[in-house]
Formats: structure tokens, C-alpha cells, sequence
């Protein structure tokens, strides 16, 4: 297992420094520093010397990936390449292009993005399973056609629907919580209500449908049969030895979206109000500020290859059989 | 045992029945939907929101508006502007009184103070501070029993449990004294602040160039690992007199610079400030001036994270200020001089939360949540009526939420700007002004703000907004090359006298006479949202009038800058808003000396006119008065006629206020209005509670639809576990 870990670890080199390679080129060359100090300083009264003092403030005077004017190792090191990308690999994101610490921000932000991501992704997992299976059960009947009617109509609406939706009857026409906001503490579970169920009533559609297809390629299967022909009940059927041998596919979906929980939802953090990374990220972009875009990608895409590891290590808990070979 | 459960049992169930039936009750005294704590029900607080979190709160980098919302309470240059009166006017606010000017020849003579501009080779302006004003508790000014700053020479294991400015055990205070506006004046050169207004400066305050030259030398060879020592450097320009006392020292006649006194660049900023953030470990903590300001003004920053709320707290050591007792006639009507004397501020603290989007912001404002609101598309027609003639009044809902609406058009100009050294529409010759006349009068704005602004904006006559001086109303304000004066108000002229224009330019038609061509014309945009496609086909349609084709050239923003700095545009969109109240501001947007391509300025359009260069040179100069707007209708008469733009528009702001929220007024230039308003947090209070009771019938229903669907399921579910068995 260790030398599996290893491996994947090692393999995981590779594709960050292509995801490196890309950002890169994404935010050095086609958005030249030029453009970013011009951004950054805004349109009035800027000078040709305030723009050449906030490059060199940030490092962003030196040359792209290589230094001819420096000696030795210099040439690589005394790069905007080195400087600001290989030091992700050692989690070195350094300070945001308006000077704050990206990796401070970050330890900050990522609680109330978790605060919102877990409880929706284990109450998501939970009800959908439940739908799922009751849609097993009564496979082939009314029930299952029409649930599954109505997964597709969920699935289809997008969810901005039901964030808005969400807002105006819950919020607005009932006043049951919050329209939006976050505290921190015991206080956060009333702005944490909406997001959650709106996040889990988001999923529903997807997540029934992907695991009624697992349950239902389960359970036409020789052990099922032959658990009924030894006269156990239906539901027993389902939940003792179905849902057991239903783990695998069940776990390639959710453990790898486990580490990325951290960073956030997007689309959501920016509607509720919510502190998170989503919001950070989002922010960035609009602010066009590339440091902490580019210690986000990379922190992504870190923990997507994490996320992957850890689907491995889950399948050989949850199937004997499975090796790491 | 089975006793006990009985019991408990005939007692429960009366209870649950009790606490279901006092629920709606109970929770009635505090909505559910109040996102403040319930301690704060009934405070002295202001709630506000924010869109975009503030990235500098350094008064030497703060600029945008999103950021002197919290500067404008915390920090106090020497003068502010009269909340009430209108046209804008200076008043003293840390200053004994308003600054008077002394002019110097290149001798260094005294002038008399209506000396000829060019004579004057320098002015003094002595501002004296008043004393006993105090700057808010904060750690830079803690001292020890010794008497020295306690936390001046931190170690790193001193920071160790150090993360916001909170956890510092002790705060300290002093008097503001002359030294502190100096050193802030100073601190306009530091290379490391990138004060926006640098660039300007230096061509005024004597002596700033050479002392930005001087630290730009110093940080390039490492002194002081960082920190510039200012107090140390010498500025001539802004010299200390004695405590209280000090002088500002311009080159020429700059009578502008009393507005620059008005804004938080100006602020005092206390050397000991500077030390303290300066030190080894602060910048990794997020510690810093641009983050934590101190200043002396009725409020400080008792909470600040960008990220979830920002919140002002009353300055324990603010002196009080008396509320204006003078303003417009109609302000007294409208209860604005009701305080009139009370001392200020009113308000404990001013709550500001994150809220990125309008559609909740809107919605919590109309639950009382926000004490106030601006009017967005997504919800002005459940705000806003709008009559024939144009007028807004409010819609029945929101008078029966005893919302007042306030409005006023902004000191900004939204233009579309010709490229005058563009071979087709630039130029001085009479083939290009008569297209471009042409192009003015076929783009209609008063259909454009009816269809995308809700009539919120005028159209303009010329670059200088009203509420500054030199803009005029009426007959002699209009454009005539775009305009008639018909039954008492202009109106656009007919297309047909754009045809006749187009025809005489050599267009006819749109058809480029010298070869047969249809027009092209590139309009640079950096339109991104989707809203945009219906205002880049608006705009198309208003050249077809003219059979002109517009090629519409969306770039990304920072393409479009280097575009502009480049001079490879032709027709682009731009805006300008006012620093401050004086025509100057506006009028050198169309400075040949101020071109972007050659100068760098903000001449977008780079028009270069001999004529308005030298009567601007004339105009800056000269007070408020008839010699100075004669000379403005002059200027404005030659770029009417030149039509460097198409003058655009100015926005209207328009602005909800909840019936609790009280003495409110829209100030374009000042920043620094919390301190004036007041809340009836009471009345707040009841209405809230009012507002929003909550529904609980939905979760009866919710309850009763999924009991409702078990008992099927359950059903189905032992029919076929039964009837199955053979």
C-alpha cells in the first residue's frame, strides 16, 4: 500500500506542474504584469512610475522563466516562473496582489466554506440514498416512473432557481431564517439552514438517480436472489446486503469530493453572503486578483489528486478484494 | 415504571401542545429571519451593507468609494464639506478655520490676493489644528509606566499570540498635533503606498517629486530593511509652525487644493502608527495601517473583516461636533435642521455586512434590515413610479412601508469619446466635426435612460455636471449643435439634420463619398454581462439611423486600457466622477495637456485645442464668480462645437430610506455623513417584529406531506411483502 501511495503521490507531480504550466501562462503571458498593476492601481492619475513600483513591490519586475542578467542558479530562481508558481508546490502563496496573506485568508475562510459543504454533502448522501432505494424498492411501478420523472425535472433547473427560490419563500414570504449573512458559533446554524437544504434539494435529481442505477445493477444480481430465496424480507435485502455491495460506486462519487469540500461553492457563498473560499475565489476573479486565483487553482487541483488517493485507499476498505496492485 | 410512563405521558403531551400553541408567540418576539444577534435588538445601530470588500484603508491609498465609507468616519483631514448647503462649500473640521491663501513671487515677495496668476510662483496655505482632539485608543499609542510606547520593539515571540489588533492588551491615545498632517503629506511620496494622487501632487506641493525621488533611492538600496524613516526627511513644501500649526506650500496658484483638504488623503496620520506596523511579524499577520486605521473622527473600526461585516463603534475620545444649523430653505421642512447644534455623532455604531448580490440586499431592506437601499433594474418597479413627464415617486407599497425616496444627479458624466487622432472621426476639420455632429444627434439618450436607466440620468449638455459651478440649466445650458429649445425645454434635433450633416461631411447615406464604402466605425467596449448584448444592439441601431455600420469591438479590460494609452481606438465608452466640486475637475478631461497618448493624463479623447488650453490656464485660477463663468461658457462653447464626445450623460442616484432612519441628505462629495445621521431603533424594533412574523404553516405542511407519503410507502410496502408470498 505504501509503495501504491508512493507511486500516486509521485504521479500527482507531474500534473500539478502542468496545471502550474497553464496558470502561468494564463496570467504572466496573456495578462501581462503591466496589465495588472494598471488594474490594480485604477484609472486616475496613475503614473508610469507607480505602476513600475507596484510590479517590483510584487516581483513581478523580473523576467517571465528565465534571468539572463543573473549568475548561476540565479537565472532560473530570479523569475516571476520561480517566484511565484514553483513556490506553490511548497504551499507558499504569498501575499495577495492588494498585500494580504493568501495563506492566512485561506485557513480563515475554508471553516465556513466547510461549514456549509459537510453537512450538505452527509445530509445530501443520506437522502438520496433513501430516495434511491425506495425508487429500488418499488421499481417498475408508478412510484419509480414518476420519481424519476421528477429527478429529471430537478436535475434540469439550474440552481440559481433554487437559490432564489429558496430565498423568496423561505426567507422572504415565511421569514423562517435569515435571507442571508454568517456568524460564527452556535449563531452560524441559522444562516447554515437555507444554504444546506437548498444544496441537498439541488442534489436530489443527480444524486437519486446515479444511485437508483447502482442499486438496480445490484439487485438483479445472483447474491440478491438468492438472500430473497432464503426468505428475507425486501427491505432487508436492500439495506443488509445491496446497499453494502452498492459501497463501491458509492464512494468513487463521494469520497474524491471530500477533500474539495474546502474550497466552497461558488455560486452559493456569493448569494448567502457566505465567508467562504467560494466567495474568495469569486472575488478574486472579479477584482482580477491573480495571485489568489493562481494559489487557488493550484490548491484545487491539489486537492482533486487527494481526493482521488483517497477514493483508493476507500475501495480496498470497502472491497476486500480490491489490492493496491 | 408503566406508571411513571403514563404520568409523564398525560403531562407531556399538554406541555407539547402548550409550547406548539405558544410557539408563533415566542418566536414572534424575535423574527427568525433577523440575521443580528438578539442583543442587538433595539441598539442605536446603523445597518448598511457592502458589495465589495475594501482593499485599502491607508488614507494615503484609499480612493474608491467602496473604501472612504469607513475612512470618511475614521480619519479627519483639516476641512469637510457643509452637510447641508448647497452648492458645495468648505468648512473647517480639525482646523480653527478655513486656510487662507498667501501668494509669493520667484523672489519670494509677498502678493497681494488678487495678484495676476502668473505672477504668483508660490502659495502658502497655514492651517491652524484645534487643540484637544484625540485620536481613537489604539496599541501604536500605548505607553508604559516609563512613558515610552509599549509596543514599539515587539519581539517575534511578543507576536506569537497576536492575530488581530484586538489582541492587544493595551490601548493608549494622544492629542493631534500639526506634525501628524505633515507627516501624512510625507507619506503621499512613500514608493511603498502607491498613493493614487502622487502623480498629481508632486507637480503642486514643493519639494514632494524630489522627496519620492529620495525614498524611491533609499528602498532601492535596502535602507532600514523597509522602513523609511519620514520623519527624519524634510519636506518643504508641508513644514511644521509649532504644535498646532503648520504650512502647505504649492507651486503657482492652485486654489483646488483646499478640496484635496477635504479628503482622507489630507488626514493626519500619527508617526508612532507607522513604527508600530512597521515591525518584523506584522505584515504576515495582516497588520497593518491599510487594515487597522487610527484616526481621530467620531468613529473607529471596531470590526474589521472584509470577508463577513465591518462595524464602526463610537470613538470614545471623538470631541463631539455640533450638528449644521444653516442649510437650504427646504431643509427645514424636511427636518433636516430638527439636531440643529446637538451634538454629534447620533448613531453607537454602523453595522456593515457583506452582501454580493442585490437580489437579497432589496429583500432585506423590505424587511427592515437595512436601514437603507439604492434602487437596482431587478427591483425598480416594485419601488419606483415613474410619471409622463418623468418623474419618480414612490410605488403605494413602498409609501405603505413609510419609505421616503431622495434622489440627485451625480457629479459623474458617462461619454462616449471620439479618438481625435483617429483619421475618420478625429481631427479638427470641418468633414469630421460635421460626422461627429451628425453621430450626436443621431444617438438618442433620453431614449437610452428611459429603456436602461429607468429615467435615472440626464442627458448632458457639456462635460460640467450641475451641482458644479459653471454648469447651467435652462435655455443658455443646451448644446445647440444637438439640441432646440422648444416650449420651454430642449429637444433633440430631427435625424433628418443629421442626414443633412452626414451629406455634408461626405457621407451621404453612410456612404463614403471618396470611395463608394459604406461607414464602418469601431465602438471599443468591455462589455461582459449579458444585460450588454440588448445595449450593444442599442447602439448599433442609433448609427443605422445614419446608414453608418458600427463594428462593435468588445475587448477585455485591461486590452481596452492599452488601447486607450495607445491612442488605437476610435469611438469608446468612458466616465469620469468628480474628486471634487470645482469645474477644473471636469474641464481638464479635455486638456490638450492632459492627452493619454503622449501625456498620460486623462484627456481620453486627446483634444488638443489651442484656444480651450489657454482659456483653462485662465480658468483654474479664477474664484467662483461671473469673469469665471464666462470664461466656462466660452470653453464650453468651443467643445460644444468641436464635439470631442457625445456628451452622455449623468447619472441620477436614488436612494430609499426606512421612516426610522432620519436626517439623511445625498452629498456627492463628502464622505465623512454617518455622524449626521440618526435611527429610531424603537420604532425599528416594533416594525421588524411587524414585518416579519413567522410562517409556520409550511412546516405543518412539509410535516404533513411526508407523513402523507410514508403511509402510502408503508402500505405499498406491506401489500407486497404480503401479498408476494405464495
Amino acid at each position: 500500500m505504501t509503495a501504491y501511495l508512493v507511486r500516486r503521490l509521485l504521479y500527482a507531480i507531474p500534473i500539478l506542474i502542468g496545471v502550474n504550466l497553464i496558470t502561468f501562462t494564463l496570467f504572466f503571458v496573456v495578462n501581462t504584469p503591466d496589465d495588472m498593476a494598471h488594474l490594480h492601481l485604477g484609472v486616475k492619475h496613475v503614473t508610469p512610475e507607480a505602476i513600475v513600483n507596484w510590479k517590483r513591490e510584487r516581483g513581478y519586475d523580473q523576467p517571465l522563466v528565465y534571468n539572463a542578467g543573473g549568475e548561476g542558479i540565479a537565472k532560473l530562481t530570479e523569475t516571476i516562473l520561480f517566484n511565484k508558481s514553483i513556490s506553490l508546490f511548497a504551499f507558499r502563496f504569498g501575499a495577495s496582489d492588494t498585500g494580504r496573506d493568501i495563506g492566512y485568508d485561506i485557513r480563515q475562510r475554508m471553516w465556513p466554506s466547510l461549514a456549509i459543504a459537510l453537512p450538505t454533502f452527509l445530509v445530501g448522501i443520506l437522502v438520496n440514498i433513501t430516495f434511491a432505494m425506495l425508487l429500488a424498492f418499488f421499481r417498475a411501478t408508478y412510484i419509480d416512473v414518476w420519481g424519476v420523472v421528477l429527478c429529471v425535472i430537478m436535475m434540469s433547473i439550474s440552481t440559481l432557481f433554487y437559490i432564489i427560490a429558496g430565498q423568496y419563500l423561505i426567507g422572504k414570504l415565511w421569514h423562517l431564517v435569515p435571507i442571508s449573512g454568517y456568524d460564527t458559533g452556535v449563531d452560524a446554524i441559522k444562516f447554515l439552514v437555507l444554504p444546506v437544504l437548498i444544496g441537498v434539494v439541488h442534489g436530489i435529481g443527480s444524486g437519486t438517480r446515479w444511485y437508483r442505477t447502482i442499486f438496480l445493477e445490484e439487485i438483479n444480481k445472483d447474491y440478491v436472489r438468492t438472500a430473497r430465496a432464503k426468505g428475507l424480507s425486501e427491505l432487508r435485502v436492500l439495506f443488509r446486503h445491496v446497499l453494502q455491495n452498492a459501497l463501491i460506486p458509492i464512494l468513487t462519487g463521494a469520497v474524491v469530493v471530500i477533500p474539495s469540500l474546502f474550497m466552497g461553492s461558488l455560486i452559493m457563498e456569493a448569494f448567502f453572503g457566505i465567508p467562504g473560499l467560494g466567495s474568495y475565489t469569486i472575488n478574486a476573479i472579479n477584482q482580477q486578483d491573480f495571485a489568489v486565483v493562481r494559489a487557488m487553482v493550484f490548491l484545487g487541483a491539489v486537492l482533486y489528486i487527494l481526493g482521488l488517493i483517497m477514493t483508493d485507499i476507500a475501495y480496498t476498505l470497502a472491497d476486500p478484494r480490491v489490492r493496491f496492485e | 415504571m408503566q406508571q411513571s410512563l403514563a404520568m409523564r405521558t398525560r403531562l407531556g403531551v399538554p406541555l407539547i401542545c402548550a409550547a406548539l400553541m405558544l410557539l408563533p408567540a415566542i418566536v414572534n418576539a424575535s423574527a427568525w429571519n433577523n440575521p443580528y444577534p438578539r442583543r442587538d435588538e433595539g441598539r442605536n445601530i446603523l445597518y448598511s451593507a457592502f458589495a465589495e470588500r475594501p482593499n485599502h484603508l491607508d488614507p494615503a491609498r484609499s480612493y474608491s468609494t467602496n473604501e472612504s465609507v469607513f475612512t470618511g468616519q475614521i480619519y479627519e483631514p483639516p476641512l469637510q464639506y457643509h452637510y447641508l448647503k448647497r452648492p458645495y462649500e468648505l468648512v473647517p473640521l480639525t482646523a480653527e478655520e478655513m486656510p487662507r491663501a498667501t501668494y509669493y513671487d520667484a523672489a519670494g515677495r509677498r502678493l497681494p490676493a488678487d495678484a495676476d496668476a502668473a505672477a504668483i510662483a508660490h502659495t502658502v496655505y497655514e492651517i491652524r489644528v484645534r487643540p484637544g482632539i484625540r485620536y481613537q485608543p489604539h496599541p501604536a499609542l500605548a505607553r508604559d509606566e516609563s512613558g515610552a510606547l509599549r509596543y514599539a520593539r515587539m519581539s517575534p515571540e511578543d507576536l506569537a499570540e497576536i492575530f488581530t489588533l484586538a489582541d492587544f492588551a493595551a490601548t493608549g491615545t494622544r492629542e493631534l498635533v500639526a506634525a501628524d498632517y505633515v507627516h501624512q503629506i510625507k507619506r503621499l511620496a512613500h514608493p511603498q503606498l502607491h498613493s493614487p494622487i502622487l502623480g498629481v501632487m508632486r507637480k503642486y506641493i514643493v519639494g514632494l517629486d524630489a522627496l519620492s525621488a529620495t525614498l524611491e533611492q533609499a528602498l532601492a538600496q535596502g535602507a532600514g530593511d523597509g522602513f523609511l524613516d519620514l520623519e527624519r526627511l524634510d519636506l518643504a513644501g508641508a513644514r511644521v509652525v509649532d504644535r498646532y500649526r503648520y504650512r502647505i506650500e504649492v507651486n503657482g496658484k492652485y486654489p483646488q487644493m483646499l478640496y484635496w483638504l477635504a479628503m482622507p488623503f489630507f488626514a493626519p496620520v500619527p508617526p508612532e502608527a507607522d513604527r508600530f506596523y512597521a515591525q518584523p511579524g506584522m505584515a504576515a499577520r495582516n497588520l497593518s495601517l491599510d487594515w487597522y486605521p487610527i484616526g481621530t473622527g467620531p468613529y473607529l473600526l471596531a470590526v474589521n473583516n472584509p470577508n463577513r461585516q465591518m462595524v464602526l463603534a463610537r470613538n470614545p475620545n471623538f470631541r463631539g461636533e455640533p450638528y449644521p444649523s444653516a442649510g437650504q430653505p427646504e431643509d427645514a421642512a424636511r427636518g433636516l435642521l430638527a439636531d440643529a447644534g446637538r451634538t454629534m455623532p447620533f448613531i453607537d455604531r454602523a453595522v456593515y455586512s457583506l452582501e454580493t448580490e442585490d437580489i437579497p440586499y432589496w429583500n432585506k431592506f423590505l424587511q427592515g434590515y437595512y436601514d437603507s437601499s439604492g434602487v437596482q433594474s431587478d427591483s425598480f418597479d416594485q419601488a419606483i413610479r415613474v410619471s409622463g413627464g418623468g418623474d419618480a415617486t414612490l410605488t403605494d407599497e413602498m409609501r405603505a412601508q413609510g419609505i421616503r425616496l431622495l434622489t440627485a444627479v451625480a457629479t459623474s458624466v458617462f461619454y462616449v469619446g471620439f479618438n481625435m487622432l483617429d483619421a475618420v472621426v478625429g481631427g479638427q476639420a470641418e468633414r469630421a466635426r460635421k460626422l461627429r455632429h451628425a453621430i450626436a444627434i443621431a444617438v438618442d439618450y433620453e431614449e437610452y435612460i428611459s429603456i436602461f436607466l429607468n429615467e435615472r440620468g440626464v442627458p448632458a449638455q457639456g462635460p460640467v455636471p450641475p451641482g458644479i459651478f459653471g454648469h447651467r440649466e435652462g435655455r443658455l445650458g443646451i448644446n445647440p449643435y444637438v439640441y432646440d429649445w422648444v416650449d420651454g425645454g430642449p429637444r433633440r434635433k430631427p435625424i433628418a439634420s443629421a442626414h443633412r450633416l452626414l451629406a455634408e461631411a461626405g457621407y451621404p447615406d453612410g456612404i463614403d463619398s471618396r470611395t463608394g464604402q459604406p461607414l464602418s466605425l469601431y465602438f471599443d467596449v468591455t462589455a461582459s454581462g449579458p444585460d450588454d448584448k440588448a445595449r450593444l444592439d442599442w447602439w448599433r441601431k442609433q448609427f443605422r439611423k445614419l446608414g453608418i455600420r458600427l463594428v462593435v469591438r468588445n475587448t477585455l479590460y485591461n486590452r481596452f486600457q492599452e488601447k486607450m494609452r495607445k491612442g488605437t481606438a476610435q469611438l469608446f465608452l468612458w466616465g469620469w466622477g468628480a474628486d471634487y466640486p470645482d469645474p477644473e475637475n471636469f474641464l481638464f478631461l479635455l486638456d490638450g495637456r492632459n492627452s493619454k497618448v503622449g501625456a498620460g493624463g486623462v484627456n481620453a479623447a486627446n483634444y488638443d485645442d489651442p484656444e480651450f488650453n489657454r482659456l483653462f490656464d485662465r480658468m483654474k485660477h479664477m474664484d467662483n464668480g461671473p469673469a469665471r463663468q464666462q470664461t466656462i461658457d466660452a470653453m464650453i462653447e468651443i467643445v460644444q462645437r468641436d464635439a470631442p464626445w457625445l456628451w452622455g450623460l449623468h447619472p441620477k442616484q436614488f436612494g430609499l430610506y426606512h421612516q426610522w432612519h432620519s436626517n439623511t441628505k445625498p452629498h456627492q462629495m463628502a464622505n465623512n455623513t454617518l455622524k449626521y445621521q440618526r435611527v429610531d431603533a424603537d420604532l425599528r424594533s416594533r416594525l421588524r417584529a411587524q414585518w416579519n412574523p413567522p410562517r409556520l404553516w409550511p412546516l405543518w405542511v412539509g410535516g404533513l406531506v411526508l407523513v402523507g407519503g410514508l403511509v402510502p410507502g408503508a402500505w405499498s410496502y406491506w401489500r407486497k411483502e404480503h401479498l408476494a408470498q405464495p
